[in-house]
C-alpha cells in the first residue's frame, strides 16, 4: 500500500513538474511554431541557478523565483538576439536553439562540474505527513499543489485576460492578428519570457527531486516532447493531461521495469500518433 | 556528369587511394577513416534533410539498432556476416516504422517526433542494462575478416571503409539521379502539386526515410567496426546533431556537402578536443553561427563565389544561385 502512495504521489509531483517544463514548450511552440530545443536547457539552468542562489543562503521560494527570472532572461535574450535573426525560416530558428541547448549544457558542466548537485527542500516541508498510518511525502504534494496553481493561473491568464486572448489569437493566425493592431512581436518576447521562467522554476522545484546533475537537459526535453506530442502542440489543457500521462508512465516504468521505462513511453506516443496525429487536445498542426 | 566533374572525381579518387601511402601515420589514417564513416552517416541523412527537405534530429539510432545488433549477435557467436546482415535488417526495419510515425506530422512535428524517437533509442540502450552493459557500453570482440581479408591494421580497415564509401555514395548518387529522385524534389518543393500529378507523396517520403536509415546503419556498422565498441554516447541527441550539422555545414542540397562537412566537423572535433575540453560549445557555437551566416552551406557558397570571381568584368549574372 505504502509502495503504490508513495509512487502514485511521485508520479503526480512529476507529472506537475513536466507541466511546469512543458507548459511553456507548447505555448511558445503554439504561437511561434518554434519546437524550443533549448527548454530542457532552460529546466536544467533553473536548477543550477537555484542551486547557486540556495548556497548563497537565500530562502527555497526566492531562489525558486530568482531562478525563473534569472531563466526568463536568457530567454529573452535568446528570442531577441538570435531567433530574431532568422524570420521566417523557421527549420533554422529550431536548430539554432539546439545549438544554445549544447552551450547550456557544456558551460553548467564548466560551471557547476560535473557531480550531481543536491537541492534539499525547505526545512518546513521535509516530515512527511501521517495520516491514517500511512505517511505522504509533503514536499512532493507542495509541487503538485504549485503545479496546479500555475495551471490555474494560465488558465486565466489565456482565457480570462486582454492579454490572453490576443495570445490566443496569434496562435490561431498570426497574420491576422498583426492585421488587427495585436503586437505579436512583443507577445511572442513575452511568451517566450513566461515560458523560460516557467521552465527555471520547474527545475528548482523539481531540485529537491531530481537532483541538478548533467544530463538532466537531455533527460527532460524528450518528455517534453511527447507531452506536447500526445497533448497536443498550442493546448494548455493538453500539456496539463499529457504531463500527467507522461509523470504516470515514466514514474511507474521506472519502478517497475527500469529497463524499460523508455519504452513504455514510447506506446502512448505511438497510439496517438496513429489514431489523433494532432495529440488528444491538438489546436495547431504539429 | 560533365568533363571537368569527371576529372575531378578521378583525381579525388586517385588522392583517397594514395592517402596512406602519404601519411603513414596510424592516427591519421585513422582520422581518414573516422572522415568517410561520418561522410556515409551525412550523406545518408542528407537524402531526407537535402533532397526531401525532412530535418531528422534521430539519425544516431540507427547506429545503435545497427551496432547493438551487431554486436550482441557477434558476442551470441553468430557469424560476423550474418551478425552485420542481421543489424542491417532490423535496423532498416526500425526506419521503416520510425518513417511511419514521423511522416504523421509534416515539417516541425516531424522534426520533435524524430528527436524524441531517437531519445528513446537512446533512453533504451541507456537502460538496458543487462543487454547493453548500460552507460559502460559494450565491445565487439574483433573487427571481421571480410572474404578472409584481415582489416585489423588502420590502413587495412581505411581501404575496407573506401571500398563501402565508394559503394554508398554510388548508390546515393545513383539515387539522387533517378526518377524517383526528382520525385523526391518534387515533393520537396511541391507536394501539392506532385500530389495532382499522381505521385504517392507519403510513399515517396517513406521510401527515402528507410533508404536513408539503410545507408544510416550501414554507416553505424562502420562506426561500430572502426571503434571496436558502442556505447549509449554514440547515439545521444549530439551526435544526431552533429550529423545534421555536417551536412548544412557542407551544403545540404549537393552531394559533395555532406563529404566536405563531415571530414571539417570531425577534423576540428578531433584537433580542438585534444586542446580544449569544451567541444560541446564550440558544436553549438558553429551550428548558431552557420545557420545565421551561411544557410545554405558551404559548397554552395562557393560556387556562387566562384562564379562571381569567373564573370568578373562581365554584365553581372541576372538571377541568384538556382537550387539545385
Amino acid at each position: 500500500m505504502q509502495f503504490w502512495i508513495i509512487q502514485t504521489l511521485n508520479s503526480v509531483a512529476f507529472g506537475g513538474l513536466l507541466f511546469l517544463l512543458s507548459s511553456g514548450f507548447s505555448l511558445i511552440f503554439g504561437l511561434m511554431r518554434i519546437p524550443n530545443l533549448a527548454h530542457g536547457g532552460f529546466f536544467m539552468l533553473g536548477a543550477y541557478f537555484g542551486y547557486s542562489l540556495l548556497a548563497l543562503q537565500f530562502n527555497f521560494w526566492i531562489a525558486a523565483i530568482g531562478a525563473g527570472l534569472g531563466v526568463g532572461l536568457v530567454g529573452i535574450i535568446l528570442e531577441r538576439f538570435i531567433l530574431r535573426q532568422l524570420p521566417g525560416n523557421t527549420q533554422g530558428q529550431v536548430l539554432v536553439t539546439l545549438g544554445l541547448s549544447f552551450i547550456i549544457a557544456d558551460l553548467c558542466l564548466l560551471i557547476w562540474t560535473g557531480d550531481p548537485m543536491p537541492l534539499p527542500a525547505p526545512q518546513e516541508l521535509r516530515p512527511p505527513l501521517r495520516y491514517f498510518g500511512l505517511a505522504f511525502p509533503t514536499y512532493r504534494l507542495v509541487v503538485l499543489g504549485l503545479a496546479l496553481a500555475a495551471a490555474v493561473g494560465l488558465y486565466f491568464l489565456m482565457e480570462r485576460t486582454r492579454v490572453g486572448a490576443m495570445i490566443r489569437a496569434g496562435v490561431d493566425d498570426p497574420e491576422m492578428a498583426r492585421g488587427v493592431g495585436i503586437p505579436v512581436g512583443r507577445l511572442f518576447t513575452m511568451v517566450f519570457l513566461l515560458g523560460a521562467a516557467l521552465a527555471g522554476m520547474g527545475g528548482v522545484l523539481g531540485g529537491p527531486i531530481l537532483n541538478a546533475y548533467p544530463g538532466l537537459d537531455a533527460d527532460m526535453l524528450p518528455l517534453a516532447l511527447i507531452v506536447v506530442i500526445l497533448g497536443g502542440a498550442g493546448s494548455l489543457l493538453g500539456a496539463f493531461v499529457g504531463s500527467f500521462i507522461v509523470g504516470f508512465l515514466y514514474n511507474f516504468g521506472i519502478a517497475l521495469a527500469p529497463d524499460l521505462a523508455y519504452f513504455v513511453l514510447f506506446l502512448p506516443m505511438v497510439l496517438v500518433l496513429v489514431f489523433l496525429p494532432q495529440g488528444l487536445f491538438g489546436r495547431v498542426q504539429l | 556528369m560533365s568533363r571537368g566533374n569527371l576529372i575531378a572525381l578521378i583525381i579525388a579518387t586517385l588522392a583517397l587511394i594514395a592517402l596512406p601511402r602519404v601519411i603513414t601515420h596510424d592516427f591519421y589514417i585513422n582520422m581518414a577513416s573516422q572522415c568517410l564513416i561520418f561522410a556515409i552517416l551525412a550523406l545518408s541523412l542528407n537524402l531526407m534533410l537535402g533532397f526531401g527537405g525532412m530535418v531528422s534530429l534521430g539519425h544516431a539510432a540507427y547506429i545503435g539498432i545497427a551496432g547493438y545488433t551487431c554486436i550482441l549477435m557477434t558476442v551470441a557467436g553468430y557469424h560476423p556476416l550474418l551478425a552485420a546482415l542481421a543489424g542491417l535488417i532490423l535496423s532498416t526495419a526500425c526506419a521503416g516504422l520510425f518513417g511511419m510515425l514521423s511522416l504523421r506530422a509534416p515539417g516541425l512535428g516531424f522534426l520533435m517526433i524524430t528527436l524524441a524517437l531517437g531519445q528513446i533509442v537512446w533512453g533504451i540502450a541507456y537502460r538496458a542494462n543487462t543487454l547493453t552493459g548500460g552507460d559502460n557500453g559494450i565491445s565487439l570482440p574483433a573487427r571481421p575478416m571480410p572474404f578472409g581479408v584481415d582489416i585489423r591494421s588502420a590502413e587495412h580497415f581505411y581501404y575496407f571503409t573506401l571500398i563501402v564509401f565508394a559503394v554508398a555514395l554510388f548508390g546515393m548518387w545513383r539515387f539522387q539521379r533517378s526518377p524517383f529522385g526528382a520525385s523526391l524534389m518534387g515533393t520537396r518543393d511541391q507536394p501539392r502539386r506532385m500530389r495532382m500529378l499522381g505521385h504517392n507523396v507519403w510513399m515517396v517520403q517513406w521510401l527515402t526515410f528507410v533508404i536513408a536509415g539503410f545507408w544510416g546503419s550501414v554507416g553505424g556498422l562502420m562506426y561500430v567496426y572502426y571503434n571496436v565498441f558502442l556505447s549509449p554516447h554514440a547515439l545521444t541527441l549530439q551526435q544526431s546533431a552533429e550529423i545534421l550539422l555536417m551536412a548544412i555545414l557542407g551544403g545540404a542540397t549537393t552531394l559533395t556537402g555532406p563529404i566536405v562537412g563531415a571530414t571539417i566537423i570531425t577534423l576540428v572535433k578531433n584537433v580542438v578536443s585534444s586542446y580544449v575540453e569544451r567541444w560541446n560549445s564550440l558544436l553549438g557555437a558553429i551550428f548558431i553561427l552557420v545557420i545565421i551566416f551561411m544557410p545554405y552551406g558551404l559548397v554552395p557558397g562557393c560556387r556562387v563565389l566562384w562564379r562571381k570571381i569567373k564573370s568578373r568584368g562581365k554584365p553581372p549574372a541576372s538571377a541568384a544561385e538556382p537550387a539545385e
